[in-house]
């Protein structure tokens, strides 16, 4: 696989884009999860992130948002450092993440999604609910703005979700299982949210699990299990040797290796 | 016993330049606590107090001690204070460091650090009895509280910290808020999460530290947990979850010191408490959108409209099978397995609505009746073909899934069920029963 060289940050990594990751290597408690990741996804497409549990998948994430600490390597958005690069960006963590028994209404959560460019102290005004429930709009959630949100449904939840990343107006987003657990309606309205966000000339990255539906939803893929086992458009690494090598055994020395690190060091 | 009366009005009105310190002080503290006390029970943060304020004991004692080396007496309040702050916050960060950089969880990081610095204190309080100079006498006050004889001094200082938190909290009410819902997007959105809850835990500390005196530290935490405890059985709104736990808190520090005051003897501390759960239970059975009773009131409500729409449809069902508008309380009976008490219950409360009229021990149903009946029929057969033809539920089963669903359609469901049925069944027409479709 070409794509999985470990070269110096240079003219093959794009100052354009979305996202370019060079050498990360991501570790808890000093056991390595995520190895030597080196990439470059492209602009404006939808991009499925696929693995075994345990793969790396949200941590890939979650590293590249500064969310987590990285032992090596760097993260560009856009060329240049995430700190810089937020207003750029939106992210859907995963939906058991949170508690949802929290005493806010599903338009409450939505206007989360304008509190960065609010910034500190200022307050959420007409303006900022009004592009929320323009965002709930989007997501067929406009009847449901005033529910509390212990009361809506997982799908209606996920969906509450996106709002709250649409209403960021972002040029790149990283949704973390957005169709975990979500009914059949949920499904569709994801995935036509996902393909109007594509034609807007917007990147998606989503973590994904259905096998079945990768070639239809996604025009890249990026193939996971500690380390990158794959990363380009579907039609060419959405194959059967990939798929043994991201869902095989193989990593058995990787994880092996991980545990000793943990261990020893 | 008029001596009580008399006590009960002066404190009632405030007139004791003491009681109306006391009070002020206590309610000042109570309405601190309530507010910061919501977001640390949002944040699943709770018992973080319980070991804050356990750990500030050594911290009052080693102050005691150093004052006293100085030659002071030892018992200068803000120096006790400042000193259990600091072995406060350091309890505080030792949770934390537990947490984050071993395998200790946080419930055993907080057991841990309660009760080494507990041990601790009560080990230097030991050591101070024995201390030639300076006199220990007092020092315990701050384990369990000493409420009526706190100072116009202490009750400023309490004043102060609480006017402080409550700015602290109105600024940062929205960081706050979304720290506490979703840390990892808050961190995303460029709110340093670290720095937030830092400031959050210091404001915990602060509180803890200067209820002391007032509860003591065995029972502070009772002041930031229960309020917003009590106060979510009210409302699902978190501007108002603050607004209602400081209410409660306010009042009910309020209320225990005013109890103390008239009856001598009883500990304010203790009693704030005591007012607390009682408007904690108070809040668990009436409370408004979460409380015991309203939701034994909904149970029954939809109790009741199962059983009538139950009954709709029997009479509906029966009518359309035999042709006859009457029907007799056996062909009811016979219709569902219900009791007698229950049915005669049901058809007296439809007789009441209206529904149903009755004459010569036989039933009919109204016109406003017939179209509920119909309308709960159409509901009901609509489900069942769904669930026939597209959950794949055989029609033998299909009348019992259908019979504990119907009641909960609301227009949205029905609605899109008509939309699937549509081909087969246009609004105005009610399907025919179909499995009695299959028997025959």
């Amino acid at each position: 696989m070409s794509q999985h060289h470990h070269t110096a940050l240079g003219p093959e990594h794009s100052e354009t884009s979305p996202l370019s990751i060079h050498d990360m290597t991501v570790a808890y408690h000093r056991k390595p999860v995520l190895w030597d990741i080196d990439l470059d996804i492209p602009e404006g497409k939808l991009v499925g992130i696929i693995g075994p549990n345990g793969a790396g998948k949200s941590t890939l994430i979650k590293a590249s948002l500064d969310l987590i600490p990285r032992a090596s390597g760097q993260v560009n958005i856009y060329g240049k450092p995430y700190q810089k690069q937020r207003h750029l960006v939106a992210y859907v963590p995963q939906r058991e993440s949170v508690d949802w028994d929290f005493p806010v209404s599903a338009l409450d959560v939505v206007t989360m999604g304008l509190y960065g460019r609010l910034g500190w102290f200022k307050r959420v005004g007409k303006k900022e609910r009004e592009k929320a429930r323009d965002a709930l709009d989007r997501v067929g959630m406009a009847g449901y703005a005033d529910r509390q949100i212990s009361q809506l449904s997982g799908g209606q939840q996920q969906r509450v979700f996106l709002a709250r990343a649409l209403v960021q107006d972002a040029t790149l987003y990283f949704m973390d299982e957005p169709f975990a657990g979500v009914d059949a309606a949920t499904e569709k309205a994801i995935i036509t949210l996902l393909s109007s966000l594509r034609e807007d000339g917007k990147t998606v990255l989503v973590v994904h699990h259905d096998l079945q539906t990768i070639p239809e939803y996604f025009d890249h893929l990026l193939m996971l299990n500690m380390r990158v086992v794959a990363v380009g458009p579907t039609e060419e690494v959405f194959t059967e040797e990939n798929l043994r090598k991201t869902y095989g055994g193989r990593l058995t020395m990787l994880a092996e290796v991980g545990h000793k690190l943990e261990k020893h060091l | 016993m008029n001596d009580f009366w008399e006590a009960l009005l002066r404190v009632l009105t405030l007139a004791d330049y003491n009681t109306r310190v006391v009070i002020l002080g206590t309610s000042a503290l109570g309405t601190a606590c309530g507010v910061i006390g919501s977001f640390m029970l949002l944040r699943k943060r709770s018992l973080m107090a319980d070991s804050v304020s356990h750990a500030t004991l050594p911290g009052i004692c080693l102050a005691f001690i150093v004052m006293v080396h100085f030659g002071g007496s030892g018992k200068w309040l803000p120096g006790l204070l400042l000193g259990g702050l600091i072995s406060g916050l350091i309890g505080m960060g030792l949770v934390l460091l537990l947490r984050s950089y071993t395998r200790v969880k946080e419930d055993a990081a907080l057991g841990i650090v309660l009760s080494c610095f507990f041990g601790l204190g009560v080990a230097l309080l030991g050591l101070i009895q024995k201390m030639s100079r300076g006199s220990a006498a007092g020092l315990e006050s701050f384990i369990y509280g000493k409420t009526a004889s706190m100072l116009s001094s202490d009750a400023m200082l309490i004043g102060a910290v609480a006017a402080v938190c409550l700015l602290v909290c109105g600024t940062l009410f929205k960081e706050f808020t979304l720290l506490c819902f979703d840390q990892d997007y808050a961190t995303s959105q460029g709110f340093p999460a670290a720095l937030l809850d830092v400031t959050l835990m210091s404001l915990v500390v602060l509180t803890t530290v200067i209820g002391l005196q007032a509860v003591g530290l065995i029972l502070v935490i009772a002041l930031l947990i229960i309020p917003p405890a009590a106060a979510r059985f009210w409302t699902h709104n978190l501007r108002n979850l603050t607004l209602i736990s400081a209410a409660v808190g306010a009042f009910g520090s309020a209320f225990g010191a005013a109890v103390s005051a008239v009856v001598p003897r009883l500990p304010a501390g203790a009693i704030i408490v005591v007012a607390y759960s009682s408007l904690f239970l108070l809040s668990m059975f009436f409370g408004k959108t979460n409380g015991i009773f309203i939701r034994l009131l909904r149970q029954r409500r939809l109790n009741n409209k199962v059983g009538s729409q139950n009954l709709l449809r029997a009479l509906h069902e029966i009518v359309e099978r035999s042709g006859r508008e009457q029907v007799t309380f056996d062909d009811l009976m016979a219709a569902r397995s219900w009791s007698t008490a229950y049915l005669r219950r049901l058809i007296q409360r439809e007789l009441r609505l209206g529904r149903l009229r009755t004459d010569d021990e036989s039933y009919s149903l109204t016109t406003g009746g017939h179209e509920e009946a119909r309308k709960i029929v159409r509901n009901h057969r609509l489900w069942e073909l769904y669930l026939i033809n597209y959950a794949d539920i055989a029609p033998s089963h299909v009348d019992r899934d259908a019979d504990r669903v119907e009641h909960i359609l609301n227009d949205q469901v029905v609605g899109e069920l008509e939309s699937l049925l549509a081909t087969e069944y246009p609004a105005s027409n009610c399907p025919r029963c179909p499995h009695s479709q299959v028997a025959s």
